[in-house]
């Protein structure tokens, strides 16, 4: 495992309490805490450097453009992308999503094709396509999961005829913490004449993640999940259908010439960056990225394995709980929804705030998982580089907690 | 131990008051609140003085609104109908006597609104926030 101990000093956040208790963070599938050198990083843009980018010919500015298109190329190799113009910077994954179904989907798909989804899927990489079907008259499929909280690759052969256009997967289940086999899903989808676009907000900050060897066609990402500022997120996609794709936002910044007649488009990816990006966001997340990077994104799979698989066992000696998810640690990542018998969720989460705990409760953007499962809400606990098994050991003391002040 | 969880709450929470529903209800409504998945259906039997003769709520969700619910069964049993609709968020809030967030003010509130909802014949709007 990694050595929590060291990791922790970086996260300033983590050192308080909460109602008198040290905090327990587990909600970083919701958004992930930031390290000092992330913070530093924007800091110190504001404090020597701030200028508007890609536009001054002064020094600042040159600066500000220079970080700017740095942070791009280490977010490039991070996810093993063929070059930086495959990455455009956008506020976050649901922005990259949504990029997509404007620029892509809208153009591409018609009244007689189909576009698939997992049952597993977030509101973010479900409700866009919805609309895409809708606009179009394409129909929406769902691949459905089966009794091991996994996708039916079966069924999913069975959706998968020469129609569908699109089959928009999660990397990661932020309620479930399934892993899907993504290289798996591609290989059948592109055999089928299908694109493919992952969802890797929970994917990208836990896994390694090699767009080239998953040969996924969008990779949509969320900063503020893997140690970045809120406002940072980016969509890889490959060059060529970026290419032939038309601007999303149009304004200053994604044009090459205007006239009085049109415009002429800017060159990948300033295409599809209208207007002035989030400068001091981007920059933080090439910082986070390079902290994930200085981790080794291996490492932090196996701490979180580590955990994952302590707080499995833990938490299934909790009297009344039920879990949802796989009991695997090979398929699953460090985000655990659970219900305890006869407390609705929220009571659970307002409980564990007493004693220090952050988790979440709710449906988590996936009401329809919800409701398949047959459940209005789950409490959700969910680890990151800095939690520490002794954090799992509280988790399961405040549980019990709740279960006596409810039972009694 | 908590004060959000009050023992009168907890009492409210596992020995609902009123629970369940009516036969021929004169007033009936239901709503949920999504984002937390709570479900308040309230039941009216209002007589010829237009006093409420009875009053049922069914639904789950956490402990704030269910509790909730079964308080405000209790507030308005045999009270007139315009008693029951002069009924504000501050009463219910009063009556709970804990401090909500932004969040959890719409578990404690739902009941307020299904059972205005129930007396009008719409769902209510009012600032929740507030
Ligand atoms: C699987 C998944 N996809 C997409 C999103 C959306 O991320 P954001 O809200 O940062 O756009 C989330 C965030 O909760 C997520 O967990």
């Amino acid at each position: 495992m990694l050595d929590s101990c060291i990791i922790r000093q970086d996260f300033p956040i983590l050192h308080q309490s909460i109602n008198g208790k040290p905090l327990v963070y587990l909600d970083s599938a919701a958004s992930s805490q930031k390290p000092l050198a992330v913070i530093q990083a924007m800091d110190e843009y504001y404090r020597s450097y701030h200028a508007n980018v890609h536009r001054g010919i002064y020094q600042l500015s040159e600066r500000a453009t220079e970080a700017y298109e740095q942070a791009r190329c280490k977010v490039a190799q991070f996810i093993n992308a063929d070059s930086w113009r495959e990455i455009v910077f956008t506020r976050n994954a649901t922005e990259a999503i949504n990029l997509v179904a404007y620029a892509w989907g809208r153009r591409n798909i018609t009244a007689k094709d189909k576009i698939l989804v997992t049952e597993m899927e977030h509101h973010a990489n479900l409700v866009p396509w919805q609309q895409v079907a809708a606009e179009t008259g394409a129909q929406l499929a769902y691949i459905p999961i089966d009794e091991r909280f996994c996708c039916d690759m079966g069924a999913y052969d069975a959706l998968l005829d020469e129609r569908v256009k699109l089959v928009a997967i999660t990397q990661m289940s932020n309620v479930l913490g399934t892993i899907l086999p993504v290289r798996e899903f591609v290989t059948r989808a592109h055999a089928a004449g299908a694109l493919v676009l992952l969802d890797g907000a929970q994917g990208v900050p836990h896994l390694p993640t090699d767009v080239q060897s998953l040969d996924v066609d969008f990779l949509a990402a969320s900063g503020h999940k893997m140690l970045g500022p809120t406002g940072s997120g980016f969509l890889y996609g490959k060059r060529h259908l970026l290419e032939q794709m038309p601007p999303f936002l149009t304004g200053g910044e994604m044009i090459r010439r205007v006239t009085w007649e049109g415009a002429e488009w800017n060159e990948l990816p300033h295409k599809f960056e209208a207007g002035t990006p989030s400068i001091a966001e981007a920059i933080g997340l090439g910082a986070a990225v390079d902290y994930l990077s200085g981790l080794g994104m291996e490492n932090v799979r196996q701490h979180e394995v580590e955990l994952t698989r302590y707080a499995l066992e833990r938490l299934s000696q909790v009297e009344g709980i039920c879990i949802y998810g796989p009991q695997q640690v090979d398929m699953r990542g460090g985000a655990i929804a659970f219900n305890l018998n006869g407390l609705h969720a929220h009571d659970v989460a307002a409980i564990l705030d007493r004693e220090g705990i952050a988790i979440r409760a709710g449906h988590h953007c996936a009401m329809p998982l919800h409701q398949k499962m047959g459940v209005m809400a789950t409490a959700r606990a969910s680890f990151y580089v800095y939690n520490e098994l002794t954090e799992i050991d509280r988790l399961v003391e405040a549980l019990d907690t709740a279960r006596r002040l409810f039972g009694g | 131990m908590d004060d959000l969880y009050r023992e009168i709450i907890l009492d409210h929470y596992r020995n609902p008051r009123n629970k369940g529903e009516l036969e021929n209800p004169t007033h009936t409504f239901q709503d949920d609140n999504p984002l937390c998945g709570d479900r308040i259906r309230i039941d009216l039997k209002v007589n010829g003085d237009g006093a409420i003769d009875q009053v049922r709520f069914n639904g789950e969700g956490c402990a704030i609104s269910q509790a909730s619910a079964s308080m405000l069964t209790e507030m308005i049993s045999g009270k007139t109908l315009e008693e029951a609709k002069a009924l504000s968020k501050q009463d219910i809030l009063d009556a709970l006597g804990i401090q909500l967030g932004p969040v959890r003010i719409k578990c404690a509130l739902l009941p307020l609104k299904v059972l205005k909802g129930a007396i009008y014949g719409l769902p209510a709007t009012f600032d929740e926030e507030g």
